[in-house]
């Protein structure tokens, strides 16, 4: 394995050694590598929301036919620096009454709870923070440590807003994993592990092909569980004050957004990850930084469209939202896990080109059936009538009249 | 003392204080929030303890799930701001001799253990590959009943849950 | 402890430490101007009324249930399904058997309306 094959090893095993050669023993060497790696890593996925932001705007600008950013440098991508600098000068307003340490741990915990998913993720076979035998359920448990950070938020801002923000975006969070685990548990069932790794590399044939279902699934309700439009309703910022972050301000409110950026890059992450082969793809095996490119761009282009989808759609109402995850996501992502390990039980001998079309056929049966279920109840639901009560200042004959004697009565 | 100990000894001491704060809290809000720490604590000692499965599993039902349902749970209370009224009902002291009574049979059973100087056992390779579990929970000979048992108690759990809860909204 | 868990600990640890140095950083260099009426609870301009804590409605609490007991069943479907490549036929029904009966849970409470948002 040469320099240039995979820099990354060969920089890991250099400084193993010049570690070693100093006199230090090989755990206090490992111990040096995780911090250095775990900086590098961290400070990474921090640096990346920079770029982000700007990625961000500049596509939603096109996409509602503006300039979005375009002052600060080309194409404006210093904008965000001038943001940032602008943000770290900002006053801490904390409002009379919140209760101190939750409030001002929520938005540490709503950042650390997404850079925590990076430890797990592996960008190239060599290139990963560490390959957990359980990584799948630690990405679930440490949205669990999200969801906290929010609760935290709502309870300790002191504000009826925050608290009703906050408790609803736990229920969509919570809602929204029952089908995204369900959907995760066919990628298991290929690779035969949790570990993020084994998945990525038993993907020969990528898991987007043996369960498109489970993939549209998982990739809705990631959507949901970050809270980015459709699913934003929590925050909703155009409409109702700004939910669970409302009392926060300066770089406490901004983490909560930073939070949310990262966290829509790290959904198209795992995305790659479980359904589109990770850093699988041609010549990978002789060099295996080739993988880092893979994954970055399978990686952005699930990012594109998550952001197509934000400037595309309309936000949900809190009714659609939950029935279309427990009436609909739910008992779908149930269907294709029971169609999908029978099917593959059923199919084990057979070569992938007959398997593949028969799991095609089986997913396009089921969206098939789950469509025309759902269009019968559209059309059979009673519809309540939505009309205004009567205004009576509105029509000319009850308007008030103007006093003829000058209004001394 | 080896690093694992020591990492033990922190965690449980994290645990065992979180604990205390959960009892000696007056808000009921703090309350859920230091039981979500001392439930934390209990996964990291999983952790220490290399079994990874039920340490994310732990996070995941307690903290995720357990926690939350507790916070809905308590948000269903009237006036939980207020602190003023007394911490402890008339049933105190007999809540503390069930304690008392508990943790003096713990202590009794443990100090009949004698082998707390020898090292502890080193686990075969495999003690955590899930891929045995899995199987020993759909092997006739082995947990069978009990895995489609688990089913039945949680589909039991879910329709009281409801049944209880929806009596409550038509009041 | 085995050598991942120590790395996701000193990962942790870091992705806490960045965004509370941050934070503390912040607070330095911003100006702190405190007034009575800046630090008030916001309401949209207006004097809060009543207390913080509404009591909520029970439907939050169904929905958290209903979420407690598909965790569970998830955390038992995961040894299945890493065990699913060399599970027999067998086993694999009983799996289903499993997912099916909590299907029927699931129905039951579309049923009698504990799934509706009001």
């Amino acid at each position: 394995m040469t320099f240039w094959q995979d820099p990354y090893a060969a920089a890991v095993e250099w400084l193993r050694n010049l570690l070693i050669g100093w006199g230090l023993t090989v755990e206090a060497a490992q111990l040096i590598l995780y911090l250095a790696g775990g900086i590098v890593l961290a400070g990474g996925s921090l640096a990346l929301v920079i770029f982000l932001i700007w990625a961000e705007r500049k596509i939603i600008g096109r996409v509602q036919d503006r300039l979005g950013p375009n002052r600060v440098g080309p194409w404006g991508i210093f904008q965000t620096f001038a943001d940032i600098l602008k943000i770290f000068t900002k006053e801490y307003i904390t409002p009379n009454g919140v209760d101190r340490v939750p409030y001002n741990l929520a938005p540490v915990l709503a950042v650390a709870a997404v850079i925590m998913i990076w430890a797990v993720v592996p960008f190239t076979v060599t290139l990963y923070g560490a390959d957990l035998s359980v990584g799948l359920i630690y990405v679930m448990a440490v949205g669990a440590i999200g969801e906290m950070g929010i609760v935290m938020a709502g309870w300790g801002s002191n504000n009826k807003f925050a608290l009703l923000g906050a408790f609803r975006a736990v229920a969509q969070m919570v809602s929204y994993e029952i089908p995204m685990v369900i959907a995760l548990l066919i990628p298991v069932m290929m690779a035969g592990s949790l570990s993020l790794g084994a998945i990525t590399a038993s993907q020969a044939v990528w898991n987007i092909l043996i369960a498109p279902l489970a993939a549209l699934i998982f990739f809705i309700t990631s959507v949901a569980e970050v809270g980015r439009a459709p699913f934003d309703l929590v925050e909703a910022e155009s409409e109702l004050v700004a939910g669970f972050n409302i009392e926060y301000s300066g770089l406490k409110f901004g983490f909560f957004f930073v939070g949310d950026f990262l966290h829509a890059f790290t959904i198209a992450m795992l995305f790659t990850v479980f359904f589109l082969g990770g850093w699988r793809g041609p010549f990978v095996d002789q060099v295996p930084i080739l993988g880092a490119v893979y994954f970055f761009i399978k990686t952005s282009l699930v990012y594109l469209v998550n952001i197509l989808m934000r400037a595309a759609l309309p936000r949900f109402r809190i009714d659609q939202m939950m029935d279309f995850n427990w009436k609909y996501l739910t008992p779908l992502s149930l269907s294709v896990l029971v169609v999908t390990a029978l099917a593959d039980k059923l199919t084990l001998g057979l070569s992938a080109w007959v398997r593949i079309p028969v799991f095609l056929g089986l997913n396009g049966l089921l969206f098939l059936a789950a469509s025309v279920m759902v269009n019968r109840r559209a059309i059979n639901r009673p519809r309540a009538e939505v009309v205004s009560r009567p205004r009576p200042l509105a029509r000319p004959e009850t308007a008030v009249q103007p006093e003829t004697n000058g209004g001394v009565s | 003392m080896s690093t694992a100990q020591i990492l033990f000894l922190i965690f449980s001491a994290v645990v065992v204080a979180a604990a205390v704060m959960v009892v000696l809290s007056r808000r009921i809000m703090r309350a859920a929030l230091w039981l979500v720490l001392a439930l934390f604590g209990v996964a990291l000692i999983f952790a220490l303890l290399d079994a990874s499965f039920f340490a994310v599993v732990q996070v995941l039902v307690y903290v995720g799930a357990i926690a939350t349902l507790l916070i809905f749970a308590i948000m269903l209370t009237r006036g939980v701001m207020d602190d003023s009224k007394a911490q402890l009902n008339r049933g105190w002291p007999f809540a503390l001799l069930v304690c008392l009574g508990l943790f003096g049979g713990l202590v009794y059973i443990l100090s009949q253990w004698n082998r707390f100087n020898s090292a502890a056992p080193a686990l075969p390779q495999d003690a955590y590959d899930l891929t045995l579990f899995g199987l020993a929970l759909t092997s006739p000979d082995g947990y069978l009943v009990a895995f489609e048992a688990a089913s039945v108690l949680l589909l039991a759990a879910m329709v009281g849950a409801i049944y209880l809860a929806l009596e409550k909204r038509g009041n | 402890m085995p050598s991942e868990w120590i790395y996701i600990g000193i990962f942790s640890l870091i992705a806490l430490a960045l965004p509370a140095a941050a934070i503390l950083m912040a607070g330095v260099l911003g100006p702190k101007k405190p007034n009575p009426i800046k630090n008030s609870t916001y309401e949209c301009g207006i004097e809060t009324t009543g207390e913080t804590w509404v009591q909520f409605r029970p439907q939050y609490y169904i929905f958290g249930l209903l979420f407690l007991i598909f965790d569970v069943e998830t955390v038992f479907l995961f040894p299945w399904a890493v065990g699913y490549r060399v599970l027999p036929l067998f086993a694999v029904i009983e799996g289903i058997v499993f997912i099916l009966i909590l299907l029927g849970g699931l129905l039951y409470a579309w049923r009698v309306g504990a799934l509706s948002w009001q």
